[in-house]
C-alpha cells in the first residue's frame, strides 16, 4: 500500500519536473535583465576588477558574504563546542 | 587515524607544499582569475587534511596546532568585518580604494584584458581575510574530528 502510494507521489512529481524542463526558455536569455545588463556594464568601471562574480560577491553583495563567513564561524564554534571534552 | 606507509608520506611531503601555495594563487588572484577567497581556503585546507591521513592523527599534532588555527580564523573574520566598517565613511561595504590611484587603487581596463594585480580597491584584502578564515576554519573542522575519533575508539577499546 505504502509503495504504491510513494510511486503515485514520484509519477506525479516527475511529470511535473519533466513539463517545466521542457517548457523552460532557453540558456542565457532571461525575461527581466536590468540588473545583470548594470552588473556587466558597471563592473569593472566601478571597483576596477576583472572578475565581475567577485566584484558581486565581495562589493555589491558583501551582506551576503559576510553572512557566509560568520555561518562557517558559527559552525566551527559548534563543532569545537560539541567536542569540548576531547584531549 | 594511523599512520600510513612510508611511500604515501614521502609523496605527501612532496606535494604538501605545492597545494598550499595553489590555494594561496586562488586567493590572492581573487579579482582576476575564476576563484576568491572561500574556493581557495577549500583548497588550502585540502592540504591540511592530506597531512593528517598521510602522518596519522597523534604524528600530525606536531605540523598543525588547533589553537593557532583557531587564532587564525577569529582574526580572518574580524579582518574581514574591519574592512567593511572602513568605508562607513558612504555606506558599509562602500569599496573607497576602488579607482583611487592609492593601495589597489589602479583603473582597469574596460573590456578584456590580461588583468592588473594592482586593481580591485578592497576585494584582493577581503579575498585574504575570507580565505585565511575559510582556510583555517576547515582545517580546525578536520583535525578537531580526527582528533575526537581517536578519543573514541580508545575509550570503546578500555
Amino acid at each position: 500500500m505504502k509503495k504504491i502510494i510513494f510511486a503515485i507521489a514520484f509519477l506525479i512529481f516527475f511529470s511535473f519536473l519533466m513539463f517545466s524542463a521542457i517548457n523552460m526558455r532557453s540558456f542565457g536569455d532571461p525575461v527581466i535583465s536590468e540588473m545583470d545588463d548594470y552588473f556587466i556594464e558597471n563592473a569593472q568601471k566601478e571597483t576596477g576588477s576583472n572578475n565581475v562574480v567577485t566584484s558581486i560577491v565581495f562589493d555589491y553583495r558583501g551582506f551576503d558574504t559576510l553572512g557566509e563567513a560568520t555561518v562557517l564561524f558559527t559552525a566551527v564554534v559548534g563543532i569545537v563546542a560539541l567536542f569540548r571534552g576531547v584531549k | 587515524m594511523n599512520e600510513m606507509s612510508k611511500i604515501v608520506r614521502t609523496v605527501a611531503n612532496f606535494v604538501y607544499g605545492f597545494i598550499i601555495i595553489f590555494g594561496f594563487y586562488i586567493i590572492v588572484h581573487g579579482h582576476l582569475t575564476p576563484g576568491g577567497g572561500f574556493q581557495g581556503g577549500a583548497v588550502a585546507a585540502s592540504a591540511f587534511a592530506l597531512i593528517l591521513v598521510s602522518y596519522g592523527t597523534i604524528n600530525s599534532q606536531k605540523f598543525l596546532k588547533k589553537d593557532i588555527l583557531s587564532l587564525f580564523e577569529s582574526f580572518g573574520l574580524t579582518l574581514f568585518i574591519l574592512l567593511a566598517f572602513s568605508g562607513l565613511g558612504i555606506t558599509f561595504f562602500y569599496n573607497f580604494l576602488a579607482n583611487s590611484g592609492n593601495w589597489f587603487g589602479n583603473t582597469a581596463v574596460i573590456g578584456i584584458n590580461p588583468g592588473d594585480m594592482n586593481t580591485g580597491g578592497l576585494i584582493p584584502l577581503m579575498n585574504i581575510a575570507v580565505g585565511l578564515e575559510v582556510l583555517s576554519a576547515l582545517g580546525v573542522i578536520v583535525l578537531i574530528m580526527a582528533k575526537a575519533a581517536e578519543f573514541t575508539k580508545k575509550k570503546e577499546n578500555s
